[in-house]
Parts: C-alpha cells; structure tokens; sequence
C-alpha cells in the first residue's frame, strides 16, 4: 500500500558509459596479463585476475544494479552486504573446514606415490 | 521394494524407461493394506465431493485461489496431511524397536526400515514443519501489516503447488518403487549411484528440487511484502514482532535454499551424468556435500523455529494484557540468531575430522548463539509477569513450550561441546534433542498458532476440552517419547537401528513407544476438535476479536473478507489495533472500489508438469521428462501474455459485505 513510493533510479547515460568503460579495462587487463606473458609469479597472476574479478563484481552492482544507499531506501545495499557477508562466511569456512579435513587425513600424496612405485614394479 | 530388481542388469523401456511391474509393490501386505485405505478413502472423498457438486467451487475458491489466507489454510491442510504420514511412519519405527530386541527381528526388514526412517524425516521437515510455518506466516503476516494480499500472489498460488507437489511425488514413492534408504540428508557416498541404485534416492532428489522452488519463491515473496506492502505510516519498528520473525525467516530461506539447491543439484549430476562431486574418487570429496549441506541444514532449523518465537510472541502479549516485554531486544535477538546461525554449521559434524581449532571455533559460535535465545526466554517470562495471564489452550500450548524447548536448547548446548558430541555423535541423545527443540518448538508453535487464529480464520473458536486434551496428551506424550531415548544415548544406542542385541535397553523403547501412542491419542484428538467445531460452530461462534488482540489482523472481519480491509488504516505505531480500540475505532461510511488480483490456474498447471516431470526424470522416461518440460516452459511464457490479472471490488459490494460483518 505504501508501494511505489521512489523508484529506483535506471541510471543516466554517463554512470553507464563509466561502468563500461570500467568493466571493460578489468576484462582487458587480465586478459593482457595472460595473453601478453608478463612475467610475474603464477600465485601474483591468480592473485591479480581474482582480485580485479571481485572489483569488476563490484563495478557492476554499482553501475548496472545501482545499488547504493538511497535506492529502495537503502535496501538493495543492505541485501548486497548481506549477501557478501553470507558468500564471504560460507566460502571461507567451506575452504577451512575442507582444508583441515584434508590436513588430518592420511596422508593421500604418499599413498599415491607409493602405489606408483608398486605399479612401476610389478 | 524388490531388492533383486535394482541389482539385475537394467533394462531402460524407451517408453516406461525403468518402471517395470515389479516396481508396484504388489507382495508387501503393509503396503497393499495402506494402499487400499488411501484409495478406499480417496474414493469415498471424491464421491462425496462429487455428491454435493463441491468440485467446481473448489478449483474456482481454493485451487486458482491467489488469495494469501487461502493458501495459507492450504498449506496448513498439506502440513496435517503429511503429519499423518510422517507420524505413521514413527510409530512404525516405535514398533519395530520395541520388539527387535535380544534376537528379534521385529517385523520390519531392513530394507523397508531404512526407507521409513528417512521418509519420516523428509516428510516431518520439508512437509509437516516447513508447510505449516510457511502457512501460518502466509495468513497471518499481509494481515498483520494491512496489506491485502502478499506482493506476488501468483507466484504465492505457484509456491504452494510446486510444495504440493514435490510432497505428491514422496507419497507417490510409497506405492510406485521405493524411498531412499540413506537418512534424512542423503549423505553420500551412500547416497551416490554406486551405492543407491534404484528410483528410490531419485524420488528423494527430485521431490526436494521442486518442493524448493516453491520455498524460495514464497521466501521472495514474503520478503517483498513486508518491505513494500506495509500500511501507510508503519515503520520497520512498528511491526508486529511475528512480521519481523517473518522476514528475518525468509531472508534466511533466500539465503539458505540456493545452498541446498545446489549440493542437490550437484548429487543430481553425480548420479545421472556420472560427475565425481561427491564420489571417493577422480577428485570427488564426499565431506563436501555434507559440508555444504550443513551449510543449508542448520539455518533451516532457525527457519521453522523463528516464525515460531514470533507465534508466541503474540500470543503472550495478548493473553497477558499488556505489549511484549522488550521489544527492540526481541527484535535485535532474532536478528543476532538470523546472522549467527550461518556460522555454526560444523556443529553437526565434529567427529568428521576438522581437528581442535575448527571444532572449537565453532563449538563457540554455537554457544554464542543461545545467548538471544535465552533473552527471548526471559522476555516471554518478564511479559507473563504481573500481567493478567489468561490460561486459555494458546497459552497453554506457550507455558509447554517454554519449558520443553528450554530443556531442549539446553541438551542441545551440552552437544555443542566438541568431546561431549564425540560421545553421543549419532546416538539416541541427539534424536531426542531435536525432536525435544523442534516439538516443543514448532509444533507446540503450530499448534498454539491454530488454535489462536483458528477464530479468525473461521468465525469460531475450537472447542476448549479437545484443544486442551489435545495439548495434554501432546506434552506429556513428549516426555514419555523422548526422555528414555535421553537415557538410551547416554548409554551409547545408535540412531536408526532395525534391531539390537541388548535387550537391556528394550524397557526404554517401550516407553517411547508409550509416548507415541500418547502423541497418537493427541493427534486423534486434533482432528476430533476439527469436526467437532465444524458441527458445532454455531454454538462456538466468536467476533471478530475473541481474544482482545493488539495487532491489526483483528481489525479484519472473522472470517475476513477477500479484500482483508475496507480502507487503507494509517498505522501510529506498535500494536495499532491496540490503540485504535481505545479510541473507539470504526470504519468511515463510505467505501472505493478494491483493486484486486485475479485468480489462475497457471500455478496449478505447472505445479501439475513438474510432477510429472519429477515423475519421469526419477524412472528415466526421457520423452514424458521432455515433453513435461517443454510444457511448463510453455505455459510460463503463455501467462506472461496474460493481461486480464486484475479487478475491481465495487463499492457497493463492499459495503453489503461490512454490513453483514457487523451483525454476525
Ligand atoms: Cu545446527
């Protein structure tokens, strides 16, 4: 009944042109980082291509979805900071609980190895 | 249930796909028996129905029915449906560990054993817990904030279909092939292809998957209502503490129910494309679903608990008389409990083998959690104090669940522990901690709420002696139920045993079984105040505000009209109703025309093919599954064309029917 009090914003023409220009250089930069073979440590290059996919996630909330503190009354960023948050627990905790499982397992590589060994000799 | 089928060398009929006749349980006499009462009764329903013509008044009132109140009394029917089921299937796993003891093999083999401990939890959870949450939250809440129907009631109308169906599709199980034989949660690798074959982990699949979707649209549409269809002039804390237990549940069903969607999806692939997610090898990691299916696991227990603490929340307040004592704690308290509970997940594998500081972290994190809990506790108390408490059976349902689910929340403390849940990991003690927190919860919740809104919905109350044998056998049917399995953890007795050799422990499951027979008579009795009341609903019929409530649902007519409330109410503040009482409200003369949403038959249609798509896709009927699919994506897309959605209530319509509210 209190509906449509504000609507959200589509956004002008010039936030949108900014979002693509912004979403266009964090494609190309990892692309180039590849394609063009610089030379940096393989774990920098992961490093680098994840963390310019998270600001591209970003740049597209802000510039495509408009979320921002006054849309929907704030809503949209509160529901986009909880879902961060949500994301956020359930991938970290899913790669810690994961990884200490693994830690406490026997120890897999050596099985591994050894099989190898006993493949090779017989 | 032929064991020898599943194992011989399939053979997959382009047209049956793997359905073959010695999937129809045809030498099972428990089956055949239940067979034949459901299809005596089905029969005897539907000619009845047919008799007093009751079939077109049902497809165009109830079926097509956008109208939030009447699919919340749906999901409430579907809710006690399953109940029977889900409650058949405990007290057949009562009997069969009464007997098997010492030796014994009770009367109950293994392989159907298996499959009724795990429909029994499925069914309990997904159609017996979530279908009368989602109810009572879709009656109730448009009501509580003056809206007159949810944001989308289509796709209210299409959540409860898909709901029915994927319950259908579990029923169906029962007569057509089997049930998957793997427990509640389907861990693999049992539940993988290699272990699970046969239809019956497919049923469990693909009833889950459409049950789902209907759980995350109605968590959707809840959410949106709350935030756009509030009265004018009420803001977040002005609502009613269910409508914030409301919204804080279904921002946790949207947040949660992807999770399970996708560990299930994942399962999906494993099992029919022959992916490795889940399997011990080519990379597979079966920890990973049952990590991530606790991910999704534990939320969903705070989902039906706390619409739940919204329930008697209510109820409190209103049969003491005075508002809800602290408020904004209660509210920040289910906040707390909404963000926390996507933090303890682990708690629900310690032995699995994270190691100390995993296991500490969030054995913790679970402790941390009882802390709102425990304030919501003493905020009930604190309302009941110096009020002037009112023991009618809403009450009494609440005073059982204070000390039930206090009990509950404190063994489930205990198991919080990480070496204390070494010990009873997987024992009796844990089954009876959670039924003691999700009965003394959600059904003593459930149950309250039924027969606090009952008047409402219907124009008059239940009938007092039945709803208050109803709550005795119910409580005291509890302790004797689940207190020996208290003792019988304690003593190291697994859960989901078919027979043990102890006969020690017999004495205790007799007890339990005692209890469920108590609970039995309780349900006897449910259903025994259900048609008493009907027949005597004239003697028992109420106002419109038999309880002298706070909160605007009472300002509706009992029962309400389609359209809830004449005229928009302009809301000043916590329990408006409350207020507008006191200054000797009534409605203004004159009334505008109602916009109103129309009904439609699309929700059903595509609830029907998703049935049938389950249906085909769990017995490898490839062209049934294609043609099913391509039928939903038809009517999706033709009712996206359909502009004739909405009407007008005329003013004069509107008027007749509050002239005749106000005599009644
Ligand atoms: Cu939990």
């Amino acid at each position: 009944m209190s509906a449509h009090t504000q609507h959200g914003s589509h956004g002008s023409m010039g936030t949108l042109m900014t979002g693509f220009a912004l979403a266009a250089l964090l494609t190309i930069v990892p692309f180039a980082l590849v394609m063009g073979e610089v030379q940096i440590s393989r774990i920098t290059m992961i490093g680098l291509i994840m963390g310019l996919a998270a600001v591209q996630i970003l740049v597209h909330l802000v510039f495509f979805l408009h979320v921002n503190r006054s849309a929907e009354g704030g809503w949209t960023l509160a529901a986009s900071i909880f879902s961060v948050i949500i994301l956020v627990i359930v991938l970290a905790g899913s790669l810690w609980v994961m990884h200490n499982m693994n830690e406490n397992m026997m120890p897999m590589p050596d099985m591994d190895h050894m099989m190898n060994l006993q493949s090779q000799q017989g | 249930m032929s064991t020898e089928v599943a194992n011989a060398g399939e053979v997959i009929s382009p047209i049956f796909g793997r359905l073959t006749l010695d999937w129809i349980p045809y030498h099972e006499p428990i089956l055949i028996g239940t067979f034949a009462g459901v299809a005596l009764g089905g029969l005897a329903v539907l000619a009845l129905m047919t008799y007093f013509r009751l079939w077109m008044p049902l497809w165009r009132d109830w079926v097509t029915s956008v109208d939030h109140k009447k699919i919340g009394i749906m999901y409430m029917v579907l809710g006690f449906i399953m109940m029977v089921r889900g409650f058949a299937d405990a007290l057949m796993m009562r009997a069969q560990q009464a007997m098997a003891a010492g030796g014994a093999t009770g009367y109950l083999p293994p392989h159907h054993f298996d499959q009724v401990f795990t429909a029994h939890g499925v069914i309990m959870i997904f159609f017996v817990a979530m279908a009368f949450v989602t109810g009572v939250m879709n009656y109730v809440m448009p009501a509580q904030i003056g809206a007159r129907d949810v944001a989308f009631p289509f796709l209210n109308n299409f959540s409860f279909w898909m709901t029915v169906a994927g319950a259908l599709l579990v029923n169906i199980s029962l007569f057509v092939g089997e049930f998957g034989r793997v427990g509640w949660l389907a861990f693999p690798p049992l539940s993988g292809a290699a272990y699970s074959t046969g239809p019956g982990m497919d049923y469990y699949l693909w009833s889950l998957q459409i049950a789902g979707v209907g759980t995350t649209l109605s968590g959707i549409n809840l959410i949106a209502t709350i935030l756009k269809m509030r009265a004018p002039g009420m803001k977040l804390m002005d609502m009613s503490v269910f409508t914030w237990t409301t919204l804080c549940t279904n921002v946790l069903i949207v947040a949660a129910f992807p999770v399970l969607t996708a560990s299930l999806a994942l399962l999906t692939l494993d099992r029919y494309l022959g992916t490795h997610f889940f399997t011990n090898d080519f990379g597979g990691n079966a920890m990973m679903y049952i990590n991530l299916i606790w991910i999704w696991g534990h939320p969903e227990v705070y989902i039906l608990i706390i619409p739940c603490f919204g329930i008697f929340s209510e109820i409190v307040a209103t049969f003491s008389g005075k508002p809800l004592f602290g408020y904004k704690a209660m509210v920040y308290a289910t906040a707390c409990i909404m963000v926390l509970s996507f933090v303890v997940w682990l708690h629900h594998f310690f032995t699995m083998g994270s190691g100390a500081n995993v296991n500490t972290f969030f054995g913790i994190t679970t402790m941390i959690i009882s802390v709102p809990t425990g304030v919501k506790i003493f905020n009930w108390l604190f309302t009941m104090y110096k009020g002037q408490v009112r023991l009618e059976v809403p009450m009494l349902w609440t005073i059982g669940f204070l000390v039930t689910f206090t009990i509950g929340g404190m063994t489930g403390v205990l198991l919080a522990v990480p070496p204390v849940d070494f010990q009873l990991h997987n024992t009796l003690f844990l089954i009876a901690h959670f039924h003691n927190v999700i009965i003394g919860g959600v059904v003593f919740a459930v149950y309250a709420a039924v027969s606090y809104w009952w008047p409402k919905a219907f124009g008059f109350k239940l009938d007092d002696r039945l709803g208050k044998a109803t709550f005795w056998f119910w409580f005291i049917g509890f302790w004797f139920a689940f207190m020996p399995l208290y003792a019988l953890g304690l003593m190291g007795v697994t859960r989901r045993m078919n027979s043990y050799a102890d006969a020690a422990w017999q004495p205790y499951f007799i007890v339990a079984a005692f209890g469920a027979l108590l609970i039995l008579c309780g349900i006897i009795c449910t259903f025994a105040n259900f048609g008493y009341s009907i027949l005597n609903r004239k003697k028992l019929a109420c106002g419109n505000d038999p309880w002298n409530g706070r909160t605007l649902e009472w300002a509706m007519q009992s029962p309400p009209a389609p359209y809830n409330f004449p005229q928009e109410i302009h809301v000043r503040g916590r329990d408006e109703f409350w207020r507008m009482k006191q200054e000797g409200f009534t409605w203004a003369e004159s009334y505008a025309p109602i916009h109103m949403p129309k009904n439609t038959a699309t929700g059903f249609l595509l609830a029907a093919f998703a049935l049938a798509f389950g249906f085909a896709m769990v017995w490898y009927i490839w062209w049934l599954a294609g043609l099913a699919f391509l039928a939903m994506i038809a009517i999706g897309i033709g009712h996206t064309f359909n502009y004739n959605r909405d009407y007008f209530i005329p003013a004069t319509t509107v008027t007749a029917t509050e002239a005749k509210g106000a005599t009644a």
